[in-house]
């Protein structure tokens, strides 16, 4: 017995060395290495797999990029952190071991944060792709990011549930014991109670499926509008229940339910819902058109998108993280992590979701987003409208 | 070394118990001794290669699994008290730690939802303006352990009044009920301005804070706190306590009748054993540098049970080995799995999730063939090493002979 | 009054069928821990990968012939956990039996995992069972209403079978007693077995149901009501059916009240007080035969 143990540990540690040894086999010395810092499993897993494949597509449109004269390959290294904060250290050291110049992500706020300082450690800057918390880059100056805040989005869908759909009553839904929801719904009942509406909060605890009760409740409190910015599968959950229990007010969300699971939960209901996001189709043709045809011809990175081939906001945003990284790289004249570091602040980029650039906190200098309108018989987002504040 | 084994062997044969539990204790601190300066130079001077800076965070993380099991294993393995609540003391642990050590001028940035938080006292701080920063982090990180430890003893010994009265699987579930409560309890907004909510505590005084000069304790700080935390339950299972605690493992009725006052012990078992979670939970906040009450779900408490599983239950090595084990195959060396390729291979199958299930199959393999674990109940000890070596080698005495020329 | 009713009927109503489903898994819980005084922490989980199965199956077969592979498949299932994992550790202390319990839960909700990519799978709609109907202004799905009927038929069913026929009566007996059972010539193994089947039999009909109402499934789906069955079972008195089927339709009808009472952040936790406070004050639970210690 303790024969076939040691056999198990020495198995074990062989096959640990192997695979340092394949990592090792692969430092050449033209590559370029970009961390992607991204759930894909876990409660986030589906939009951190959306928001890889615009990378992935990104890097298969270019695949290499020009340092000094020289034509380096560029690769992506994965690292899966879970959805969850105690897996982050590990997952960042992960990608700061494998020589990252600089890394990308992550989807979800709590991550990003949990992760800030062992990238603050390494001294390698990291750009946050659709984390829309402020925490995440305040008083952070490795961490940038190209999607708007939190602050922002909030007060775009408060203004829009009260100007254009006349809400008075907002019913809010966020998941217990998640920074993303908690914050953004903070910032809508803000936003919404100085506009004179009235809001009622509520919150659903973890793995939850039954949202008939808070449903009833909306309805019992007279809400003309339910904010739930959660994820995505509890999201498709509320857009079912939703229609089965004939709720006819309109359901309104943040950038995580622009994808289309929702749209797939969305299709033949009886249901409206709004959200906010990064992106609207048709911003860029020829962009679309690219990355249709790339899911089209890999099967994996079809399922990974959900089985069809919507483009999703984060993925937008994905493939924008990743000429803003190669933008510094050419700008910076090397892969060295500081240089990149030192260079990323006067980046510039005109993105396919719209021009980049830096703030001094680190964050994208943004002053729209689109809202879209889920269109439930020919399963598309309708664009709405561009939302602005100030 | 020689010379003074061959000491120790002769001590042996005059007082064979004694002596070798002397030579267990010095070659054990010339262990730990050998480790402590392994682990400062690694933090200070060794360069920084792909494999040391993959092995830095495992090293920790399995410090603080190795406090967690043992504790756990104490209570489980030792005293036979089947408590599902570890993560929940862990939480508490975690929480108290966070809250005391969150600098002011930090307040406002991290308690953005609610003006700042009601307290306002860092430990760290504190002792910080008196003492120098430096001096201010050690024992403004090892008060707000001990204070973590002590609330979560204290919840524990409120908990235990009703809970202990229970047996096996009632037990298990009523704590592992007692955490879920904890956590929503943590998470509510109503206890914001202490909790933040749903939200994270960050910036308080982390490994990285740990520094003498310019010297980094990285990832001694954590090695030597759990080596005490360890040290200190060991001295408690060899004491009447712990023999008391075996006792009642092994008979409840049998133990009672012997004079041993169940509850007290019990109690006492819960409450040490919880005290080692919260400082666990404390130095796992320090070790992610942010913390969320969402992060404590029944899943961490059933990881950490796995691991005693896999160490021996009642066996202390067992469990810092397992931890070590467990938490470098999750982490570190499975993660190729994930990867899609075998070293220059590409491999189909290996995709996201693989490391788990084959991790998830080797864990039930050992739960079903090797039910008693690496060390069964067991300790590592350098003389009993060297005795079956010894046995072994008289059972080939051709060898021993060879081996002598 | 009316508008009182179509208010508050909605809660009552959503309790009622999540009770119902409660109560489906309950009784495995239940029954195993009759006989072999095990807590099968697998069992939700079982209830997840019955609902996995029923997605995979309807996307190339039709829905008369993948109801019953997901019936046949949960069964198997079931059964060859109880087999590999449980058996072989018969005469180990209980501990190592829950021990092993919770692998398997890991293993399947790893495996979940790993098929399922992460990603939450859309449950396909049964054709009838997905309709909306509306009693009183308040709509619901159909599968509410028929998921409290369909328990109760299957639980009389049930109390039927183990009254009347021989192997309900061996499982009364092993339940009773283990050893003696063993020595009155009663097929320990294939008792222990049945129970599983059928228990897992009742997790797939509540993973149809569940399901039907709440149409998507990741890893974690069977965590929470695998957890809040059991409590059921404890709360009427583990080993009890009617206890776990009245246990499981209380705690359904109490959570939503409290949802409803806008109590929303205590829902589950709720759950747990109750299970503490029943232990504290009964721990037999309400229908729990009172054990005398064998010393």
């Amino acid at each position: 017995m303790k024969k076939i143990i040691a056999l198990v540990l020495v198995l074990c540690l062989a096959l640990a060395l192997c695979a340092c040894g394949g990592g090792k086999a692969k430092e050449e010395s033209n590559v370029i290495k970009i961390g992607v810092y991204e759930p894909q499993s876990g409660d986030n897993g589906a939009g951190g797999k959306q928001e890889i494949l615009g990378m992935q597509y990104a890097n298969y449109k270019t695949p290499t990029v020009e340092v000094g004269g020289k034509t380096y390959n560029v690769e992506l290294v994965i690292a899966d952190n879970e959805s969850s904060n105690d897996k982050a250290v590990s997952a960042a050291t992960k990608l700061i071991s494998s020589g990252c110049s600089v890394v990308l992500g992550s989807y979800g706020s709590g991550v990003s944060i949990a992760a800030s300082d062992t990238f603050a450690e390494a001294g390698l800057a990291a750009i946050g792709v659709t984390c829309t918390n402020p925490q995440v880059t305040q008083g952070n100056d490795h961490y940038f990011r190209i999607c708007f805040l939190d602050p922002f989005q909030g007060t775009v869908l408060a203004n829009f549930a009260h100007d254009t759909l006349g809400a008075k009553t907002a019913y809010c839904l966020g998941q217990l014991g998640n920074d993303y929801d908690q914050g953004l719904v903070n910032y809508f009942k803000q936003a919404a109670e100085a506009l004179g509406m009235k809001v009622v909060t509520a919150e659903f605890p973890e793995n939850n499926s039954d949202f008939t009760s808070y449903l009833t409740s909306a309805k019992n409190e007279g809400a003309d509008v339910i904010f739930a910015p959660c994820s995505i599968s509890y999201a498709q959950l509320i857009v079912e229940q939703a229609d089965a229990q004939g709720i006819q007010m309109p359901l309104l969300a943040g950038d995580t339910w622009d994808s289309n699971a929702i749209l797939a939960a969305a299709e033949g209901k009886n249901v409206q819902i709004y959200v906010s996001t990064f992106y609207a189709e048709g911003g860029d043709p020829d962009f679309e058109k690219g990355i249709k045809e790339w899911l089209n011809s890999n099967s994996e990175a079809m399922t990974n998108n959900g089985g069809n081939d919507m483009i999703a906001a984060v993925s937008v945003m994905g493939y924008d993280a990743y000429y803003t990284a190669l933008e510094a790289i050419k700008k910076a004249g090397s892969a060295d992590k500081a240089d990149i570091l030192a260079t990323l602040p006067s980046v510039t980029l005109s993105g396919v979701s719209g021009a980049i650039a830096f703030d001094d906190t680190g964050d994208a200098i943004r002053d729209s987003a689109y809202i879209k309108q889920a269109n439930t018989s020919d399963v598309v987002w309708d664009f709405v409208t561009v939302a602005k504040v100030g | 070394m020689g010379k003074k084994l061959n000491n120790a062997l002769n001590a042996s044969m005059r007082n064979p118990l004694n002596a070798d539990r002397r030579t267990d204790r010095f070659v054990g601190i010339v262990l730990l001794a050998v480790l402590y300066i392994v682990l400062f130079l690694l933090d200070n001077f060794l360069p920084q290669t792909s494999f040391t800076l993959m092995m830095i965070p495992v090293l920790k993380k399995g410090a603080i699994y190795s406090l967690l099991c043992v504790s756990m294993n104490l209570l489980n393995g030792f005293t036979g008290l089947f408590s599902l609540g570890q993560a929940g003391f862990m939480l508490l642990g975690a929480y108290t730690y966070a809250i005391f050590s969150i600098p002011e001028s930090q307040h406002e940035a991290v308690y953005q939802y609610f003006g700042g938080g009601a307290v306002r006292f860092s430990f760290s701080e504190a002792i910080g303006s008196v003492l120098g920063a430096n001096a201010g982090s050690w024992l403004g990180a090892i008060i707000a352990i001990i204070i973590a430890g002590l609330v979560a003893a204290g919840f524990a010994a409120l908990i235990g009044i009703p809970v202990l009265r229970l047996k096996s699987d009632y037990l298990a579930i009523a704590t592992l009920g007692f955490a879920e409560i904890i956590r929503a309890v943590f998470q509510w907004e109503g206890l914001g301005v202490i909790t933040n909510g749903s939200n994270l505590l960050r910036k308080y005084t982390s490994f990285s804070n740990m520094k003498i000069g310019s010297l980094s304790f990285a990832t001694l700080f954590p090695f030597l706190i759990v080596t005490v935390c360890i040290a200190l339950i060991v001295l408690l299972i060899n004491s009447s306590y712990g023999r008391a605690f075996k006792a009642i493992r092994d008979d409840e009725v049998a133990a009672e009748a012997m004079g041993i006052n169940l509850f007290r012990h019990k109690m006492l078992s819960f409450v040490i054993s919880s005290f080692f979670a919260g400082v666990g939970g404390a130095l796992l906040a320090m070790y992610q540098t942010t913390i969320q009450a969402a992060a404590f779900k029944t899943a961490m408490t059933y990881e950490i049970l796995l691991m005693v599983v896999i160490g021996g239950i009642g066996s202390i090595s067992g469990s810092c080995i397992a931890a070590f084990l467990y938490t470098a195959c999750n982490e570190w060396w499975l993660r190729f799995l994930d990867s899609g390729h075998l070293g220059s291979l590409s491999v189909p199958f290996f995709r996201d999730g693989f490391r788990k299930v084959i991790f998830s199959i080797i864990i039930m393999v050992i739960v079903l063939f090797f039910s008693r674990g690496i060390m069964g109940d067991r300790e590592l000890s350098f003389t009993g090493l060297m005795k079956r070596r010894k046995a072994k080698k008289t059972a080939q005495p051709e060898e021993r002979g060879s081996e002598n020329a | 009054m009316s508008d009182f009713l179509s208010a508050n009927l909605p809660y009552i109503l959503t309790g009622i069928s999540v009770g119902g489903q409660y109560a489906l898994i309950a009784i495995g819980y239940t029954m195993v821990y009759g006989i072999l005084r095990l807590i099968n922490f697998a069992h939700g989980d079982v209830f997840m990968v019955a609902g996995l199965v029923m997605i995979y199956t309807t996307a190339s077969l039709p829905m008369y012939i993948s109801i019953p592979i997901v019936l046949i498949a949960t069964v198997l299932l079931g059964f060859l956990i109880e087999r590999v994992a449980y058996k072989p550790l018969r005469s180990a202390p209980r501990m190592s039996v829950m021990i092993s319990a919770i692998g398997v839960s890991y293993l399947l909700q790893n495996c979940a995992l790993y098929f399922t990519g992460g990603l939450p799978q859309t449950y396909p709609s049964i054709p009838w069972l997905s309709s909306s109907v509306t009693i009183w202004n308040a709509t619901t799905k159909m599968v509410t209403i028929v998921t409290p009927i369909l328990t109760i038929v299957l639980v009389f069913a049930l109390a039927a079978m183990i009254k009347y026929t021989k192997i309900g009566m061996a499982m009364r007996a092993v339940s009773k007693d283990f050893e003696t059972s063993q020595l009155m010539g009663i097929k320990i193994n294939s008792v222990i077995s049945f129970t599983f089947i059928v228990g897992c039999f009742l997790a797939a009909v509540g993973s149809l149901l569940y399901f039907t109402n709440y149409q998507s499934v990741i890893p974690t789906s069977g965590a929470m009501p695998g957890l809040k069955a059991f409590v059921a079972a404890v709360f009427g008195g583990i080993g009890s059916i009617p206890g776990a089927v009245i246990g499981a339709f209380l705690i359904g009808i109490c959570e939503n009240i409290i949802k409803g009472l806008g109590l929303t952040t205590f829902s589950d936790a709720f759950t747990f007080v109750l299970l503490i406070v029943i232990l504290m004050v009964k721990p037999t639970g309400i229908f729990g035969e009172k054990a005398t210690d064998k010393v």
